[in-house]
């Protein structure tokens, strides 16, 4: 039967794919940011040299892509899957990115979840030997996602205090079954999040909404493996925030399955100065979780300062329209264990 | 109890959320919209009684000149990417005067430019300013006719 499986939703790899390349390109004011000198592109401004604010997006894109399969030491053209995903509709920047690439493509849309998503597939994929490398991506960008689901940028208005600063960035990293090149870290478990619900219609309270889903999908995970919060170096969620972090910090002691607090943190609260750039609770979108993975955290697996580390991206799967009919907010959280090579 | 999910019932995760949610400023938030709205209804003061007592020109002209002038202010300034920031100070202080309506058409003109003229410039000119059109002359035309049949 589906030996692989562990518990209720958890999935072991045995053949343990390999992470070979990472690849993070961002904006500007993620470049100024604390994280700044670890990408591997920052953008001057937010057009990217494009004429859309959309192809600025793909443009990171295409560029953490081909830097993440470069780095990696392969080439477009051996790699069997694109996976990935962004927040705009009908997700255009991932497949306008994959008709530039010519690499199949299958399209993810988990909302700020994706990176996670995509991971946790394309090692599912490389597990079962249908391909033996994947590239998987995702980003977000601060002007597309705001004339989408808010305002026009030049809108005079004020933000709430819970709400988050959507990242202009794009991740990518390539999963390779049998490495010519040493691995940056390796995927040996993977749990996919239930969609979870508390009722929160704030939409500009993210992290609150997100914060259950993400409690629910380490639960599971925990109980799945039969380990604890403290059998990890380091649990990262994707973009809770500092609302969501301190929800989620506080379901989790409720559950008595309490998060240390210098093992916990989140990509949100790391890859901004929230008082000096003035972003509120913190980042948000595909590319916060997606760029602080590529850039500074899987590096840090690379180097063996951390060994195992429980990645978590959370997706809030609402809509514009959902939101104006009064819908409340479902989140969900899929959890990647990286270990080090 | 099952470990395996999560047990949080939602209206305690409401009062939790409520408790680790930061709450506006509302005290400088207050201060800073009055003293940029007041000073707003003063510039604008000033260009009507410019009109009056310089330019010879009726009150009711005058206070056209006046809304005129600070539309075109706000148009101009939103273009140049300044007004945004003014009204991530102010909030009400910038939305409430004619400043918050020129603004609300000015932005999506600029921003859905891309799109086209029509579908984009033409069709999103009124998204933010629409509502309150639709319901401003919708109002304006009730409170006319109460006054047409019963106050007249």
């Amino acid at each position: 039967m589906a030996s692989k499986r562990i518990g209720l939703q958890t999935i072991e790899l045995p053949l343990r794919p390999a992470i070979t390349g990472c690849a993070a390109c961002v904006g500007r004011k993620e470049g100024e940011g604390p994280l700044g000198e670890y990408f591997d592109f920052v953008a001057k401004d937010e057009m990217v040299g494009q004429e859309t604010f959309e192809l600025a997006e793909k443009q990171l894109y295409l560029d953490a892509i081909r830097k993440a399969i470069s780095k990696g030491g392969s080439r477009p053209e051996e790699v069997q899957f694109l996976l990935g995903g962004d927040l705009l509709n009908q997700i255009i920047t991932a497949s306008f990115s994959a008709r530039d690439l010519g690499i199949p493509f299958i399209g993810l849309y988990g909302a700020c979840s994706t990176m996670a998503e995509s991971l946790a597939l394309g090692s599912m994929l490389l597990d079962g030997e249908h391909a033996s490398q994947i590239v998987c991506a995702a980003s977000s960008h601060f002007c597309t996602a705001e004339r989408q689901y808010r305002y026009p940028l030049e809108f005079g208005t004020q933000r709430s205090p819970t709400a988050q600063w959507t990242v202009t960035g794009a991740g990518a990293s390539l999963l390779n079954l049998s490495p010519a090149v040493p691995a940056l870290a390796h995927v040996t478990q993977v749990c996919l999040g239930r969609v979870v619900d508390l009722g929160i219609t704030d939409a500009n309270n993210m992290g609150a909404a997100m914060a259950p889903a993400a409690a629910d999908t380490l639960l599971a995970f925990f109980a799945d493996t039969h380990t604890q919060p403290e059998d990890y170096d380091l649990i990262v969620t994707g973009d809770l925030g500092q609302v969501g972090h301190d929800l989620l910090m506080q379901l989790m002691r409720e559950q008595r399955q309490p998060l240390p607090g210098d093992r916990y943190t989140d990509c949100g609260l790391l890859i901004y100065d929230r008082k000096a750039q003035d972003v509120h609770a913190g980042g948000s979108g595909c590319g916060c979780s997606a760029s602080v993975l590529n850039a500074w955290l899987l590096p840090m697996l690379q180097r063996r300062e951390i060994r195992r580390m429980l990645f978590m991206a959370t997706g809030a799967l609402m809509s514009l329209t959902s939101s104006q009919q009064g819908e409340s907010i479902p989140g969900i959280a899929h959890a990647v264990l990286l270990e080090s090579p | 109890m099952d470990k395996q999910r999560i047990h949080t019932d939602p209206k305690h995760y409401s009062w939790l959320t409520e408790r680790f949610s930061p709450p506006s400023p509302v005290a400088p938030c207050l201060l800073r919209s009055f003293w940029v709205g007041g000073l707003i209804c003063v510039l604008a003061q000033l260009i009507t009684d410019t009109g009056t007592c310089w330019l010879k020109m009726t009150a009711r002209d005058a206070s056209s000149l006046s809304s005129i002038v600070l539309v075109f202010l706000t148009a101009l300034l939103t273009g140049l990417g300044v007004f945004d920031k003014l009204g991530k100070y102010a909030g009400a202080g910038t939305f409430v005067p004619i400043t918050g309506f020129a603004n609300a058409m000015v932005s999506p003109a600029l921003e859905f430019r891309r799109e086209g003229l029509v579908l984009g410039l033409g069709a999103k000119l009124f998204s933010i300013a629409g509502p309150v059109l639709v319901y401003g002359v919708g109002s304006s035309v009730v409170y006319g006719l109460i006054y047409a049949l019963f106050i007249r």
